[in-house]
């Protein structure tokens, strides 16, 4: 078991002939991802890599495809458009990977998002993985191993650094996702932890926050209320100055709010265990499974 | 990205909404002309900076004749204004908006963002203009009404009237409120602000809404539909160091300790830098080098790192997800033969062929480090700084 995506997963790339969109499509397929089909405007009728159909439009592609997740590619410019059709296209998960979405184009998204039958993890992010199954982002995938851990993080390299202890120290993990770095995010870290808390094969939850909003605030009151499984929590960005965007749109502390102090504070009391460093996040989940 | 409050007015100005006449200038002789010019019986005189709270540092004076306006230019201009957001050190003022005077009946606060939690435009407002919104958010959070605005519905007169009854605007002036209320949403969304922070409004003897002062905060990722960006960009306002480090493409933040970070990943780069104080240091930047981290570019980054004289040591932490670790080593030993490197440098390399990677570090002949870990490298560069 695993959560939003397994082998079954049949996905589709916008923006699948871009300098990005090619070579990470490439990647996912050769982790085992099924990609099913390519969106590029201008591109369709060609095939990508000789294999997988590429398509004018994601209208065109699912008339020939059954489509379970779309992996978005598409430049900043165009992303939301992009998005939008995929949410119009009735696309069940949509994982956008786009870095610099300006933020206004990100709350229509986020509007149209709630009165649809979408789900979207992103954007800036680097996608969705169910271990040794579905790979729908820009992740290494070697350092993933089918295991018992979930892991949720608004981060890149540093969700990596976790999942690599975890399967080091041998507990592995079961889906793992960055749930995006800007200010306006598809789904919070909330919409995953109810899932983790369901699935049968996680154990435990690793959640890495940042400074900047009030997410993880958020996170640790639900997972107070509606919890049972533990929840190993990290927080980047203690020694970062206020008022200054730390490379991540979403990674600032304006008028005194969005603190690391204030984010760790919170989540203790609600009961997560804390990870001083990156370091020690396998070791916090060791104590935390044999309480 | 911030801008100034003459910028932020004229972009008002250019979405109708009214500012009172003002001037800019670079020398007190100009600040004389400018204060005949505006034939106002008093002006104020207000520095230029990237920083809140010019009030209360010295920044902003009421001046009642053009002799005096010119005496305050004269000490404003030239002078590293403090206040509670410059830092110690302060911001040097290079010019001041000199504006003309009004009456003033009422002052409000109001300001528009973006709401994370809701994704929506927020205003707040209060009837408390010209205090610190932080202040009055702690001590008397009734003072203040936050309106969120679905942006797919888009702001409606409803919203409008509940602000207007929270801070007691007379219903005879809600005309002039709701006009005020409508253009500053469309200017918000038309120009990809991410703060519009007017304190304080004013309602004028002649019943007109004005925004006495405005900051605005820009959305850098907007910015390529906006060609007037660049032009709005003062480079004076910016640590030198991170604007070279942006013509370079590196996205670094100048901090005040002394060992240079350099990783690859936003988070990581933050984590790095905590891990660091952890161990008794303190980090001297935040440097995130990206996904490609071959030679050139940890060329680029030394340089950078190197122009901070505070400087004692380098701490390399690459998480090597699609690059493999031995290239970034080979890469990494290379730059620092290239520019001669003296600095001690610890570096730690994970993820594809990290142990070819250590070899390399370690047989480089330089006066390099290898760690295994995050906190192992962050625990040696701190006791090689901390001597």
């Amino acid at each position: 078991m695993s959560i939003l995506v397994n082998k079954n997963t049949n996905v589709l790339v916008q923006g699948i002939t871009g300098k990005e969109g090619s070579f990470h499509a490439q990647k996912c397929i050769e982790y085992g991802t099924k990609v099913v089909a390519g969106v590029t405007p201008f591109k369709g009728k060609t095939l990508f890599n000789d294999s997988v159909p590429v398509y004018n439009t994601i209208k065109e592609a699912k008339k020939e495809h059954k489509i379970d997740a779309t992996m978005v590619f598409v430049p900043a410019g165009f992303a939301a458009a992009g998005v939008i059709e995929a949410i119009e296209s009735e696309i069940p998960l949509i994982v956008c990977i786009t870095e610099g979405i300006p933020v206004i184009d990100m709350l229509n998204v986020k509007a149209a998002l709630n009165c649809s039958k979408s789900f979207m993890i992103g954007p800036n992010c680097p996608g969705i993985i169910t271990a040794d199954e579905c790979k729908i982002g820009i992740m290494p995938g070697f350092i993933h191993k089918k295991g018992r851990v979930g892991v949720l993080s608004r981060s890149g390299t540093l969700t990596y650094e976790a999942v690599n202890q975890l399967t080091k120290a041998g507990f592995g993990e079961t889906t793992c996702i960055g749930i995006g770095g800007d200010p306006i995010i598809g789904s919070p870290f909330i919409s995953f932890l109810k899932m983790f808390e369901q699935d049968l094969e996680t154990d435990a939850v690793v959640m890495i926050g940042e400074i900047g909003g009030t997410a993880e605030e958020e996170a640790s009151e639900y997972v107070k209320n509606h919890m049972k499984k533990p929840v190993i929590g990290f927080v980047a960005g203690k020694t970062a100055p206020a008022g200054k965007r730390m490379g991540h749109a979403g990674a600032i502390i304006s008028g005194g709010k969005g603190t690391a102090s204030d984010k760790l504070k919170t989540m203790e009391k609600n009961g997560i265990h804390i990870a001083d460093n990156p370091s020690v996040i396998a070791e916090t989940v060791k104590k935390a499974l044999s309480i | 990205m911030d801008i100034h409050e003459y910028q932020a007015k004229e972009l008002l100005n250019k979405h109708g909404i009214k500012t009172l006449k003002s001037i800019l200038c670079f020398k007190p002789e100009e600040v004389y002309n400018a204060y005949k010019t505006l034939s106002s019986s008093v002006a104020a005189v207000k520095a230029q900076v990237h920083a809140g709270g010019r009030g209360k540092g010295g920044g902003v004076k009421i001046a009642k004749s053009a002799d005096e306006a010119k005496s305050i230019a004269e000490k404003m201009i030239g002078m590293n204004l403090v206040t509670a957001q410059t830092g110690k050190e302060g911001k040097l003022v290079k010019k001041v908006l000199v504006e003309e005077g009004a009456s003033i009946i009422k002052e409000f606060y109001l300001s528009l963002t973006v709401d994370r939690k809701n994704a929506a435009i927020a205003f707040v407002l209060s009837a408390e203009g010209g205090m610190e919104i932080e202040e009055v958010s702690k001590n008397h959070p009734e003072k203040i009404l936050t309106v969120s605005v679905n942006p797919l519905y888009g702001l409606k007169s409803y919203h409008i009237l509940e602000m207007s009854l929270f801070l007691g605007i007379d219903k005879n002036l809600f005309g002039g409120f709701s006009k005020l209320i409508n253009l500053l949403y469309g200017a918000f969304i038309a120009e990809d602000m991410s703060m519009l922070e007017i304190n304080p409004l004013i309602l004028t003897g002649a019943d007109e809404f004005i925004p006495l002062d405005a900051k605005i905060i820009l959305d850098d990722n907007a910015d390529f539909r906006h060609p007037n960006f660049k032009d709005l960009i003062d480079e004076d306002e910016e640590e030198p160091l991170e604007v070279k480090a942006k013509s370079v493409g590196l996205n670094y933040i100048k901090l005040d300790g002394n060992v240079g970070c350099m990783v690859n990943g936003a988070g990581l780069a933050m984590a790095t830098m905590d891990t660091i104080k952890e161990f008794g240091a303190a980090p001297a930047n935040f440097l995130d080098v990206g996904g490609t981290a071959d030679a050139k570019r940890v060329e680029t980054a030394f340089n950078i790192l190197l122009s901070d004289k505070n400087v004692k040591g380098i701490f390399i932490n690459i998480f090597g997800g699609i690059v493999k670790c031995d290239m970034v080593a080979e890469g990494v030993v290379s730059a620092a033969k290239n520019i001669g490197l003296k600095l001690p440098v610890v570096v730690r390399l994970e993820g594809t062929n990290a142990d070819g990677a250590a070899k390399i570090i370690e047989n480089s002949g330089m006066n390099f480090v290898s760690a295994e870990s995050l906190a192992d490298g962050a625990k040696k560069i701190s006791k090689i700084v901390n001597g």
